[in-house]
């Protein structure tokens, strides 16, 4: 109860962060632009963070390479904001984004067709990184890899798309990926309205998010899932059809991965092949870790703690805070393995 | 992290302790106003830290040597270290971070462009200013960055027109070997319009590009040989972005390609990344910088005691991107007093024009495209891992950030 | 005029000493000039033929030949140039190079050490005329070949002068060397049968034929190296993995600071040149001593990770693996803090440099042999470890089944630390492997540690066989794959391509039968 309690008091306090954001800059409860704009990045991390606890907390299956699902989200909507930058490039083409006019393309690939109506690129947020996440499950559950085999796998996964993203014959930018991005939604980014906007679209995704995969957890179909990521075998032999049932919960996880990251992109400015790199894919996955896993809550915990104290180390400490976070990992994983979440309930029993 | 340069946020983190006690004493008496901030967005960690931490450095001793003078217009100047860990949207995140919550006057940071790319918006929204020390691939303009690296008329055109020459050994045949990532791509691509203007067709071009950190170059050296056995003389045009530098000069060591046969020249290696190789089967192969720490006159002695004093090692080298960071930082402070001043608007209109005798020997000027004038010296490997200068312009260069061997630059949006 | 000056030089400089000593002196002048003056100077000194100048040449090449502010050149030791007698040195400064007159250097050098007492030299000499060939080249061949006795460097004569000959007048002679070059089937014979094809279109026909016969027997000696290059991938791969074959394959502890740990060894390389580099007759064995060193520095590191960290996770390999990318992430900057962030230069000793001809001209670089043989010796080196140490007995029993080795008497948790610690000297000595070939920086084990985790998946998880045909498999398909896809799209497949592998066959290429693979 009293996390409940607690939960929506964070949510109201996050809620009211951008309008605290336009009070002037000489009140005390003023919030700088810059808290609101990495608050609205913490939120996307944190709907991340919750897509992989349902995976992970609740079906066992521990992706690493959840990262991604997410940076394929974040390339689409990418994407839109390309297109929408439209002859205000460098080079004044009224259709080609800047790099490509530069690499000498004459038109665009049949791929980036559609990417300027924006329902299509945010159904490609989520189509994409379910479809990818779709034939894998499907390919690595039917032949029963499990546990750490799994992770290796997607580990992989997300490196050979960092591999390919960073070519720049893919025609998705290189290593620079895309940046500059103008307007969303005919909103200038680059304004406290955008940024709020975007805010408030990131918070209303991760409580659908979360009302969505606590009611999956609290379902039959969750309740399988538990019993699935306690003993397959068994679960299997009782006549359940379990590559079914991992494969709909690594989906869905997936999809919301993809849109946390068209929410994401938007709020940085910037997606480029880094978003790739097997070791954002292991840190989300320690979010949820340190929040404690098999909660919803504690993933949300853990990707907000985490990143608020990465985002304070590297200033007071720029020198010593891989030290900081790396203890703190292993302090987690072997003093607290339920996660901080654990700290709370012992607390109420 | 020498107790002279303590950080607001440092003190912070030391609970105020060191700093607080070393101050009084250390410092010379300021005048009035609050301290003056300077912004330092390098990576300490992750892949960039191998070459960014030097810049860190290099700012940090700029500071204390600017506030051992008596500060800027009297006022104390305080350097903000943020540690961007190579990760670009973090860069764009701290960017915000030292201009809204700092409130520094000015920036020093980035190495790759796409971490300037990110910082970019963010600069230009919150009106900030960015000095950017790394030789780059143009194509761009902010009034909100000064470009104190080269731009690509000031490096890699003179480096190839050398190698051509009849002291460069009268290439005929050019290797063009990059990184894959827009650095590479852009010079290559206007290496190969100058070619081209020269005479030199696409079939004595090749052109290949690598992942980052590429380590295993056993084939694509083999390759170039091969390339170069076609009966023309072949030279390399490197564009191999740090990590994979020294795997890939190991094998062009150990596969005999010597200077004298194919000559390699280099934009990204300097003295920092020589530092990790044995360079005596190097000798002979070259690299076009805009400063080499052999340099002989005043301003580069008085560059490098500074940075060596500073380091406590007097074996400590220093580079281009260093160089550039320390003439960057004098000229900032020059344009800060002109202006009376550390308004972003006012400094930026007295920057233009600001001219300063730099390590490399000749005068520099910051030019109205914001990007500097610039000296090109080609250096040749020593056995002792220093450059010696077969070559350099009479003159400084002037920048040409939009190259004219790109005809989309015809059509830009001025 | 060049041709007869040569000529006469070179036959009559000791019935002439005085017309020589005339060119000899006119000549040197020139190298305290700028980089074309000295290209000029150096070339005439080659033509003399003039015995004097092979001191100040070879002391030009190596550095050490001083100009003073006069305009006199002094040798080592402060010995006037033209006169031989003892000079003032001060205020001098050494004479500089570029590549121009490396180049010119080269052929003057040879043309003078033809006649050296030295075979070795000799046939240095006839390479680089080979490479620098004149017309003026053929009449001194022709009569160094007639005095050579060594077979071998007579062959590389031979072949510089008809390397020679393809540039001089004579129509008769360059049909014989175009033959020749031909037969040869190098690459550089190759690249001056194409310079010459434009220059020559009376003899197209026959140059055409030899080139093509040099393209048969490199397209032979290229499948050759390419299976080298491919080899050599491999081994570095099995290098970075067989540590993880033991502590992932045997033991099923997921170590995501694997590759941190193969950096350690890198750098204890590193230290162990440091320290030896005071001690001139320790110096050239630094690297050999630095195997032990190495895998002392990873193993002592691995075991106290065992003992403090991991053997409270067992039974919980996902958390093992987060916990230690933690403490990867904290290796990697206390490293970083230790020895900065630049690269280190850990040097290679001159057997493992340059490049080593196999028998057919296949060409192999010297340190990626050395990488081969290393690779073998070390999983030969595991192999004896588990199969015929004590260790590796109870190691065994341990893995197939911890109770019942437990009830016999093995000290099981003495023994997963040592396994443990055993697996990451192994990366240790990776370590020295990789220091030959990559950066020395604190990132050095990032690059590996997905490759190694692919190469035991692949492999078959706790098989050793496994491991190496994985690891070998890898190496030659990324090879091979190169030069049509490019060097990353290669690597994209073979990881697809694995990836499509698992799917087939969970267990990877070699699994093991029985218990032990349960996980």
């Amino acid at each position: 109860m009293t996390l409940r309690l607690v939960l929506v008091g964070a949510v109201l306090v996050l809620a009211m962060l951008p309008a605290l954001n336009r009070l002037p800059a000489d009140s005390a409860l003023h919030v700088s632009d810059f808290i609101v704009s990495v608050t609205g990045k913490w939120i996307t991390y944190a709907i991340l963070a919750l897509a992989i606890d349902l995976a992970w907390g609740y079906a066992g299956i521990l992706s690493l390479g959840h990262g991604a699902f997410f940076a394929l989200g974040g390339y689409a909507i990418g994407m839109h904001l390309m297109r929408l930058i439209g002859p205000r490039g460098v080079y004044g083409h009224p259709v080609l984004p800047d790099f490509m006019v530069f690499l000498g393309y004459q038109e665009l690939p049949w791929y980036w067709l559609g990417f300027d109506h924006f329902p299509f690129a945010i159904l490609m947020a989520v189509v994409v990184p379910g479809l990818l996440a779709g034939v894998v499950g499907y390919l690595a559950f039917r032949s029963r890899i499990t546990g750490v085999y799994l992770s290796i796998i997607t580990q992989a996964l997300t490196y050979a798309l960092m591999l390919a993203f960073f070519r720049n014959d893919m025609g998705f930018g290189g290593n620079n990926g895309f940046t500059d991005f103008k307007e969303l939604l005919g909103m200038p980014l680059n304004t406290p309205t955008a940024r709020s906007a975007l805010f408030y679209a990131s918070l209303l995704l991760l409580l659908g998010a979360l009302w969505l995969c606590s009611w999956v957890a609290r379902s039959k179909l969750g309740r399988v899932l538990v019993a699935i990521r306690d003993a397959e075998s068994r679960v299997r032999f009782l006549g359940y059809d379990v590559t079914q049932h991992k494969l709909f919960v690594f989906v869905l996880s997936a999809m919301i991965a993809g849109l946390a990251g068209a929410l994401y992109v938007p709020q940085v400015g910037i997606i480029n092949p880094g978003e790739f790199s097997p070791g954002n894919s292991i840190e989300a996955v320690i979010w949820v870790a340190v929040g404690g896993r098999g909660t919803l809550v504690g993933a949300l915990l853990g990707a907000f703690s985490v990143n608020a104290l990465k985002t304070w180390l590297t200033t007071v400490a720029p020198d010593l805070w891989l030290f900081a976070l790396g203890g703190l990992f292993v302090a987690v994983t072997l003093f607290l393995p339920r996660g901080l979440i654990g700290l709370f309930s012992k607390a109420q029993k | 992290m020498t107790p002279t340069s303590p950080t607001l946020t440092r003190r912070a983190a030391l609970g105020g302790l060191g700093a607080a006690l070393a101050m009084p004493a250390l410092r010379p008496a300021f005048g009035q106003g609050a301290p003056i901030k300077v912004g330092v967005l390098h990576s300490l960690s992750g892949t960039m830290a191998i070459s960014e931490t030097a810049l860190r450095d290099t700012v940090l001793m700029m500071v204390d040597w600017v506030n051992a003078k008596g500060g800027v217009m009297g006022r104390k100047v305080e350097a903000v270290v943020v540690d961007p860990a190579s990760n670009w949207p973090l860069f764009a995140e701290k960017a915000r971070e030292l201009l809204q919550v700092h409130k520094v006057d000015v920036t020093f940071g980035c190495w790759t462009s796409v971490s300037r790319k990110s910082v970019l918006p963010v600069f230009e929204e919150l009106n900030g200013m960015l000095f950017y020390p790394v030789q780059y691939e143009g194509e761009e303009e902010s009034k909100n960055i000064f470009y104190t690296g080269a731009a690509p008329n000031q490096q890699a055109i003179p480096a190839v027109e050398y190698l051509m020459s009849k002291d460069g050994g009268e290439a005929k045949r050019i290797a063009l070997l990059g990184t894959d990532y827009v650095y590479p791509r852009t010079t290559n691509r206007i290496l190969r319009g100058f070619l081209k203007s020269k005479g030199i067709g696409d079939a004595d071009i090749m052109e290949e590009y690598t992942p980052f950190g590429h380590s295993d170059w056993q084939g694509i050296v083999a390759r170039v040989k091969r390339f170069a056995s076609e009966g023309k003389k072949t030279a390399i045009v490197s564009t191999i972005n740090g990590d994979a530098n020294v795997p890939f000069y190991r094998e062009l060591g150990n596969q005999g390609i010597k200077a004298e046969d194919i000559p390699c020249v280099a934009f990204s290696v300097g003295e920092e990344e020589l530092a990790g190789i044995d360079t005596k089967p190097l000798v002979g192969h070259l690299a076009a910088w805009n400063y080499f720490m052999s340099i002989k006159g005043a301003p580069n002695e008085e560059f490098l005691k500074l940075w060596q004093g500073y380091i406590k090692n007097p074996k400590r080298v220093t580079n281009d991107p260093m160089e550039a960071t320390y003439t960057g930082f004098r000229m900032w402070t020059q344009a800060v007093e002109k202006a009376k001043s550390t308004k972003v608007d006012d400094v930026r209109a007295a920057m233009i024009g600001q001219k300063l005798m730099a390590p490399c020997g000749y005068e520099e000027e910051m030019l109205p495209n914001h990007h500097l004038s610039k000296p090109v010296l080609i250096g040749e490997v020593q056995a002792d891992g220093q450059f010696n200068i077969v070559w350099k312009t009479p003159n400084a260069v002037k920048a040409e950030n939009w190259s004219p061997f790109i005809p989309e630059n015809a059509n830009r949006r001025r | 005029m060049k041709n007869l000056s040569l000529a006469l030089g070179l036959l009559l400089w000791l019935a002439l000493p005085a017309r020589a000593q005339d060119a000899f002196t006119a000549a040197l002048p020139g190298l305290a000039g700028g980089f074309g003056d000295i290209a000029a100077s150096v070339e005439q000194l080659g033509a003399l033929g003039d015995p004097r100048g092979l001191p100040v040449l070879r002391a030009l090449q190596a550095g050490q030949l001083q100009k003073t502010a006069d305009g006199r050149l002094l040798l080592p030791g402060n010995t006037d140039a033209a006169t031989g007698q003892p000079a003032d040195g001060a205020g001098a400064e050494a004479v500089r190079l570029n590549n121009r007159v490396r180049q010119a250097l080269r052929g003057a050098l040879g043309r003078l050490q033809l006649v050296s007492p030295d075979a070795a030299e000799r046939g240095a000499a006839a390479e680089a005329i080979f490479r620098s060939r004149s017309a003026e080249d053929v009449p001194i061949l022709q009569a160094a070949i007639a005095r050579e006795p060594d077979a071998g460097v007579k062959a590389r004569m031979v072949l510089a002068l008809a390397a020679a000959q393809l540039v001089a007048p004579n129509e008769e002679a360059k049909r014989d060397a175009i033959a020749r070059l031909g037969a040869a089937g190098t690459v550089e014979a190759r690249a001056l049968l194409i310079e010459a094809r434009a220059a020559n279109p009376s003899l197209v026909t026959a140059i055409d034929v030899s080139i093509a016969s040099i393209e048969r027997s490199l397209s032979i000696r290229r499948a050759a190296e390419t299976l080298f290059q491919g080899l050599s991938l491999g081994s570095v791969l099995l290098l970075a993995a067989l540590g993880l074959a033991v502590t992932f394959g045997v033991m099923g502890v997921i170590n995501m600071a694997h590759g941190e740990f193969v950096m350690l060894g890198a750098y204890a390389t590193f230290v162990v040149q440091e320290a030896c580099r005071g001690i001139p007759w320790l110096a050239p064995w630094s690297l050999p001593l630095s195997v032990p060193a190495a895998f002392l520095v990873a193993a002592a590191a691995g075991a106290v990770l065992e003992r403090g960290l991991i053997r409270h996770l067992y039974g919980r390999p996902l958390e093992t693996l987060l916990m230690t990318f933690g403490v990867g992430m904290i290796l990697q900057q206390g490293v970083r803090t230790i020895f900065g962030a630049q690269n280190r230069e850990v040097t290679s000793p001159a057997w493992m440099q340059g490049t080593l001809m196999l028998p057919g001209g296949i060409a192999v670089t010297q340190n990626r042999l050395w990488i081969i043989v290393f690779g073998i010796a070390v999983l030969l080196l595991v192999i004896a470890a588990i199969r015929f140490t004590r260790f590796g007995l109870e190691m065994r029993a341990v893995v197939q089944n911890r109770r019942i080795a437990a009830t016999m008497g093995i000290r099981t948790g003495r023994v997963d630390a040592l396994t443990f610690a055993f697996g990451s000297g192994i990366a240790g000595m990776a370590g020295v492997a990789l220091s030959q070939i990559d950066n020395v920086s604190p990132n050095l084990g990032t690059g590996y540690i997905i490759d190694s985790f692919m190469v035991v998946v692949f492999g078959g998880v706790g098989s050793l066989a496994g491991t190496l045909v994985g690891a070998l498999t890898l190496g030659v398909v990324n090879k091979v794959l190169e030069p049509y896809a490019g060097a990353v799209l290669a690597k994209v497949f073979v990881l697809v391509a694995i990836m499509l592998f698992i799917q087939r066959r969970p267990r990877g290429l070699f699994a093991l039968k029985g218990r032990a693979a349960e996980s």
